[in-house]
């Protein structure tokens, strides 16, 4: 039955002529009662699908307590709190990590965010009509690129430049300004914290363009025209109109590369050295969360390792589902009042 | 005549100078953004156009010190790949379906939107180890399975998220259509609302794809890695990403060439999959 109805036109089922003969009639009734259990069976189908998605959250929270059980037990709360990372001894802490993620997510930001923002005020204020798709392609494409090719080019291409060229320049002027002088202090290795940071910044650039961009473009015009016709200049809308009405989008479009950048791997592992220490100095080797499982894991054979690699997981997501909650209750705000 | 003496005013100098100098940085950052994209497509095909012969599509990786190609990772990553999407896609879909046509009001389809989203972005070397401890730590060892279920919990969110998006753009009249001739809904649905958001649909796909085939962070202690060919599911397979973290890490020089060209291929691999996704997204959007 069902091959046949699949080949006919859809309408044919509801169409079916008047005037059905009573072995017709009974055939029909087979194929209504089909067509209830089929449009029964889909939708349970489909709602099941949507509880799956629930489930996969549920199920990684999940699986990372139960594996990070052993050294939850083992060290309790010290975990967050001690340096020390040592397989030998089988003494874990989690802090030079949870230090280096934060350190390095501080630095993209610090880098990203600003330039983010101007290069969507560029695309949404500055640039020729003909260009603002390229560009904005290109910006998207910039954000497609898998992070292990961000990871390699930072090992051979910038890491040397930054070691030769832009790392004693830091030593030799920075590093003398007492105060911040510590932040640059040691020998020019080129991989570090920031290094690492400064590829994140590269990375999360795009997520940051191309959100604050959208929520750019959902201004009213008549909102920016009515400033313009004050005698605005255009900085003056931007900051003075733009930026307020956006301020939430803006925030959660922040929030959202944030999240990003506490949670990438592989490009932070390539360039941060791997280093379980806290180091004043940004220029020295150091370790984040992610570089550290992506690292030791495959190496780790004793339990209590696995575990407290699997505890530090658990940690990285118990960050980034805060931030990245935050990003949507912010994202989710601007779009209620747009839609207003 | 008070127009003119306003307008010479040290106030609007110091307006008209100010709003010169943030123009001008709008300018600069956005060349500072492309510089990068240029810079670093310039460097991947300075450097992995060189290694790249038919010898890297048709043999395996070799030992420090030999020549080889990247046949094994390839058809790895190919395999993977293409099992995620198998795994991941149905599931994203009819979770899409839910919530744009039964339940698009109701509060499942707003939680799992929330969440959808969070895992959207979640950090993929979580997923990996959360497919570590549902599946390497069950079943003793590192697999092809695995490494396919990490990267389809990646596919589930970036379907989901644009099955729901296509679907919600189709117009309400060709629901009331359909079902004022007395179509059921489920059949309305099928031949009706995913014919309309086809093409919005298979973009999804694609972005999922592109996202999935440079991923290595959840590969890494899931599928792990095999220096050998290797067809064998409940194996560790090799995949190019995995391949180019240990080979860029190495000491060896035709290594490190090895990853380059590997990076090259995936790098064009996934560019040429978001530019056909967003043509054929751009194309659905006007017809």
């Amino acid at each position: 039955m069902k091959k046949t109805l699949g080949r006919r036109p859809v309408a044919d089922v509801a169409l079916q002529s008047g005037s059905l003969s009573v072995a017709e009639a009974s055939d029909r009734s087979k194929v209504l009662q089909k067509l209830r259990i089929g449009d029964i069976g889909f939708r349970l189908l489909t709602r099941g699908a949507a509880i799956t998605v629930l489930l996969i959250l549920g199920g990684i929270i999940v699986s990372l307590v139960w594996g990070s059980w052993e050294a939850m037990g083992k060290f309790g709360f010290a975990f967050l709190i001690t340096e020390s990372w040592n397989p030998v001894t089988e003494q874990f802490g989690a802090i030079s990590p949870i230090y280096g993620t934060i350190v390095t997510s501080i630095i993209a930001m610090v880098i990203a965010v600003p330039i983010g923002l101007f290069i969507a005020l560029f695309l949404t204020e500055l640039c020729p009509m003909f260009l603002r798709r390229p560009i904005g392609i290109a910006i998207e494409l910039l954000a497609g690129i898998p992070s292990i090719i961000y990871g390699i080019w930072g090992l051979f291409v910038f890491a040397p430049f930054l070691q030769q060229y832009v790392q004693p320049l830091l030593i030799n002027t920075l590093g003398n300004v007492p105060g911040i002088g510590g932040l640059f202090a040691g020998p020019p290795y080129g991989i570090g914290i920031l290094t690492a940071g400064l590829i994140l910044a590269i990375m999360v650039l795009p997520f940051i363009t191309s959100i604050s961009r959208d929520v750019f473009s959902a201004v009213p015009p008549v909102l920016k025209e009515a400033a313009y016709g004050l005698g605005c200049t255009t900085w003056e809308v931007s900051r003075y109109v733009v930026l307020p009405f956006t301020r939430v989008g803006v925030i959660g479009g922040v929030m959202l590369g944030l999240g990003r950048a506490l949670g990438e791997t592989m490009a932070v592992t390539f360039v941060i050295g791997n280093a379980h220490r806290i180091s004043a100095s940004i220029l020295a080797p150091g370790t984040t969360i992610s570089a550290t499982i992506a690292n030791e894991f495959t190496e780790a054979v004793e339990s209590v390792y696995t575990s407290s690699l699997i505890l530090l997981g658990l940690i990285l997501f118990v960050i980034t589902f805060i931030v990245l909650a935050f990003a949507r209750i912010m994202l989710m705000r601007l779009n209620a009042r747009v839609g207003a | 005549m008070a127009l003119i003496s306003g307008a010479q005013s040290p106030l609007y100098a110091q307006r008209r100078r100010k709003n010169g100098i943030t123009m001008a940085l709008a300018y600069v950052a956005t060349a500072f953004g492309l510089t990068w994209l240029v810079l670093i497509l310039a460097v991947l095909l300075w450097e992995g156009f060189s290694g790249l012969s038919l010898r890297v599509f048709t043999e395996m990786t070799p030992p420090p010190g030999s020549a080889g190609g990247l046949l094994n990772p390839i058809l790895g990553s190919v395999v993977m790949t293409g099992l995620a999407v198998l795994i991941g896609t149905p599931l994203g879909i009819l979770a899409g379906t839910y919530m744009a046509e039964y339940g698009r009001y109701d509060k499942l389809s707003s939680v799992v939107r929330f969440i959808n989203d969070i895992l959207l972005s979640a950090p993929s070397i979580v997923i990996g180890l959360f497919v570590y401890e549902i599946m390497v730590a069950q079943m003793g060892h590192f697999s092809g399975w695995a490494g396919a279920v990490a990267l389809g919990v990646i596919v589930v969110p970036v379907v989901v998220r644009t099955t729901e998006d296509m679907l919600i753009l189709v117009p309400d009249t060709l629901r009331e259509a359909a079902a004022s001739i007395g179509l059921p809904r489920s059949l309305m649905i099928r031949r009706v609302a995913y014919r309309a958001a086809r093409a919005g649909m298979i973009t999804g796909v694609l972005l999922a794809v592109a996202r999935i085939s440079g991923e290595t962070a959840p590969l890494l202690f899931t599928a792990l890695n095999n220096q050998f060919w290797s067809t064998d599911m409940n194996a560790p397979m090799s995949s190019l990403p995995v391949v180019i973290f240990q080979f860029a890490l190495s000491p060896y020089k035709d290594w490190q060439e090895l990853a380059w060209t590997g990076a090259l291929i995936i790098t064009l691999s996934v560019l040429t999959l978001s530019i056909v996704a967003r043509a054929l997204a751009s194309q659905s959007k006007s017809s």
